[in-house]
């Protein structure tokens, strides 16, 4: 019941992402404990953290495929605990792994992940994101058979098949040069209904300063810094970066 | 009710295509059955006055091996680059999922079937292929495929798995074996009355229900870290 | 307390094993062979109830997530494997200079023996899983499968020994019309036996919550 009340309250707010008093650990390993986030609806989160600060979790987390031991998650006025379908259908995941199938072309992988999401006009999305992410002219090509930086723009090209309000990106940057990203870049913000709402985890400050309309550092499961893009500090940010990210462990 | 179904469908479709394209688990599972035949062959000293006596033992260990080995298989094309995460993440229930990936199992294991029972008919003169004894393979493996789904997705995760799927699948399957060797035997031999062979149909119809229920059940808690 | 605890164990066992060897009559047919009998029947209970904690804490754990539960399952599983075991072991020594097998396919030994292989695998699955967290997932998993296949198994076995006209030998049969000095032993050997699982439970438990602290303080890298 409580939690009932307390979703129909959140959907009235243009939240985009809610996160209140999460917690994860492994067995006995806390991951993270009393996690809160907020983020408006349109708005880029770019999440800076060390291997092991629970960036990964947070973005597991946040798509259903962890469950929380405590708190709750809402994306877009869905909970993840009630309703995982309706915010699987609304968010588009980038992880580490680029998540196809090796022998399968790209258009196929495309094409089933399309079924999956029950999608309709499939053909014009698939050769819309292809050429969205450059590769068109590997379209049937088996995914075994293409570079790692291919890969993970075909991941991409799959996050964003479902034309998501939502995107969460997990070091989307790794494997793609600066002149992809650039181009890759305003494809991911924008879906066509608008701004999407966006948290990235990234160790790059070039590409996460650029791409930021707010930026966070996560260290041992808590946010240990966090300030919009347009009041940030520099100087600070760039401590905070070194001592965060760049100082041995 | 469509939104169940279409992708359980999506899923199986997408694992026959997968198989028919690289036909990592049919060949070797396949050849692997006709060793298991061979080798009983030379163990046993198989004659067409023991066939009768021997065939359904034979036979279901050859199904049970081959279905082991296939099973091993399953998943191994989800994991090379995470597309299990892939599926997880997409907007459909895990049951879904598990009806998905055992209905292509479910196929891959009859087609092997149906290809060892026609070569141990001609290699031993066996005639004693009925519907009844059909339909009881049917069943049994209803039963090795579900529980063979779960098992396959759990020792996907572990290391070691080649061995860890067969250690995990054949303890729960016993009475699953057990079964459909007396049922067959008693369908081939004839000689068992129709109340004997029953009681075996029950079981593995049992078991078989349980199975659908609590597998996709288990499925679900073993893919929610 | 632990102390004190595992001295009433220690008192507990001592006594049992005077009763078993010294007081108990022998048995006419078997002679002395058949003390066995108050050490593979206790076992067998033990066995029993050990894999229905296995059960009952697998369920907990699954519903609440809490590390206490999957203690208790995983413990208690350790202990059912070691006490089947000693059935196992037990069973043929005593069937061999009585009944002149060692082993019979009689529905309680192989019940029993598919029940010990399952829960191996439930150990198995703890020490080859990628990480902690998730053995504990899997083998709950499996407590509460094992458990649900029991009666089927059973029923399986049974089927099968009468369809076989094996001999059914009633490895228990011989509790009733039993020497009252035998039923006293028996009942103290249960108890002794039972004394003897908590006190290892609780021990076995409470070091996994020793564990369980160290790891808690070694920072655990679960993004990759």
């Amino acid at each position: 019941m409580m939690r009932k009340i307390a979703y129909s309250k959140i959907q009235k707010e243009p939240l985009g992402i809610r996160v209140e008093g999460l917690s994860k650990s492994f067995g006995a390993a806390s991951v993270l404990r009393c996690f809160d986030l907020t983020l408006e609806r349109g708005k880029r989160l770019v999440v800076f953290g060390r291997n092991g600060s629970g960036k990964t979790t947070l973005l597991k987390l946040l798509s259903t495929r962890y469950r929380p031991d405590n708190g709750e998650i809402w994306i877009n006025g869905n909970s993840t605990h009630l309703e995982p379908d309706a915010i699987r259908r609304s968010i588009g995941v980038v992880l580490h792994d680029p998540m196809l199938y090796e022998d399968m072309t790209c258009k196929e992988n495309l094409r089933f992940f399309g079924n999956m999401f029950d999608l309709d006009d499939l053909s014009d999305r698939i050769s819309d994101v292809l050429g969205k992410v450059n590769l068109v002219s590997q379209k049937d090509q088996k995914a075994r058979d293409l570079s790692h930086g291919m890969q993970k723009r075909l991941s991409i090209a799959r996050a964003l098949l479902h034309d998501p309000d939502v995107l969460l990106l997990d070091e989307p940057e790794s494997g793609l040069d600066k002149q992809m990203l650039d181009d890759v870049g305003p494809f991911l913000f924008k879906s066509t209904r608008g701004n999407r709402t966006i948290v990235m985890a990234t160790h790059n400050s070039e590409i996460g300063l650029k791409w930021a309309d707010e930026v966070a550092f996560l260290s041992k499961g808590t946010i240990v810094y966090r300030a919009s893009r347009v009041d940030m500090d520099e100087g600070r940010f760039h401590d905070i970066f070194l001592e965060q990210l760049e100082s041995a462990p | 009710m469509r939104e169940f179904i279409r992708p359980i469908f999506v899923i199986a479709w997408k694992d026959i295509m997968l198989e028919l394209r690289t036909k990592d688990i049919m060949v070797s599972a396949l050849i692997f059955a006709l060793m298991v035949i061979v080798i009983f062959n030379f163990a046993l000293n198989i004659t067409p006055a023991t066939v009768e006596y021997l065939a359904p033992g034979i036979l279901w260990l050859a199904f049970a091996f081959a279905g082991v080995l296939a099973m091993g298989r399953a998943f191994i094309a989800e994991g090379d680059k995470g597309s299990l995460d892939g599926l997880l993440l997409c907007p459909v229930s895990r049951d879904a999922i598990f009806f998905g990936k055992m209905i292509s199992m479910f196929i891959f294991m009859v087609v092997i079937e149906s290809l060892v029972l026609p070569i141990f008919v001609v290699l031993f003169n066996f005639d004693s292929i009925s519907f009844n004894l059909i339909g009881i393979i049917f069943l049994g493996t209803l039963g090795f495929a579900t529980v063979g789904t779960l098992f396959s997705a759990i020792a996907f995760n572990l290391r070691s798995r080649e061995i860890m799927l067969p250690l995990l699948f054949f303890p729960v399957v016993t009475p699953i074996i057990i079964g459909v060797v007396e049922a067959s035997s008693g369908v081939i031999t004839d000689t068992v009355n129709i109340i004997g062979i029953g009681r075996w149909v029950g079981l593995i119809v049992v078991f078989d229900a349980i199975f659908l229920v609590v597998c996709p059940w288990a499925f679900g808690v073993a893919m929610e870290e | 307390m632990r102390f004190l605890f595992l001295l009433v164990v220690f008192i507990l066992l001592s006594i049992n094993v005077f009763l078993i060897f010294m007081w108990a009559p022998t048995e006419v047919h078997m002679g002395h062979v058949q003390r066995i009998f108050y050490i593979h029947v206790p076992s067998a209970w033990i066995a029993f109830l050990a894999f229905g904690i296995v059960f009952f804490g697998s369920i907990q754990y699954l519903r609440t997530r809490e590390q206490k539960w999957d203690n208790l399952a995983s413990a208690s599983a350790e202990l059912g494997v070691v006490f089947t075991t000693l059935v196992l072991i037990t069973g043929p020594i005593w069937a061999k200079p009585v009944w002149g097998i060692w082993w019979t396919w009689d529905v309680r030994l192989t019940t029993t023996l598919v029940l010990w292989l399952i829960y191996v695998s439930y150990l198995m699955v703890r020490s080859y899983s990628g990480n902690h967290y998730q053995g504990s997932r899997y083998s709950a998993i499996l407590g509460i499968i094992g458990v649900i296949n029991l009666p089927l198994v059973y029923f399986a076995v049974n089927w099968w020994n009468s369809q076989h006209q094996r001999l059914v030998l009633g490895v228990g049969s011989t509790e009733s019309g039993l020497h009252p000095d035998m039923k006293t032993t028996l009942y103290f050997s249960l108890l002794a036996f039972s004394s003897l699982f908590v006190y290892l439970l609780w021990f076995r438990v409470s070091l996994k919550r020793t564990e369980d602290m160290v790891r808690q303080n070694v920072p655990l890298d679960m993004d990759n």
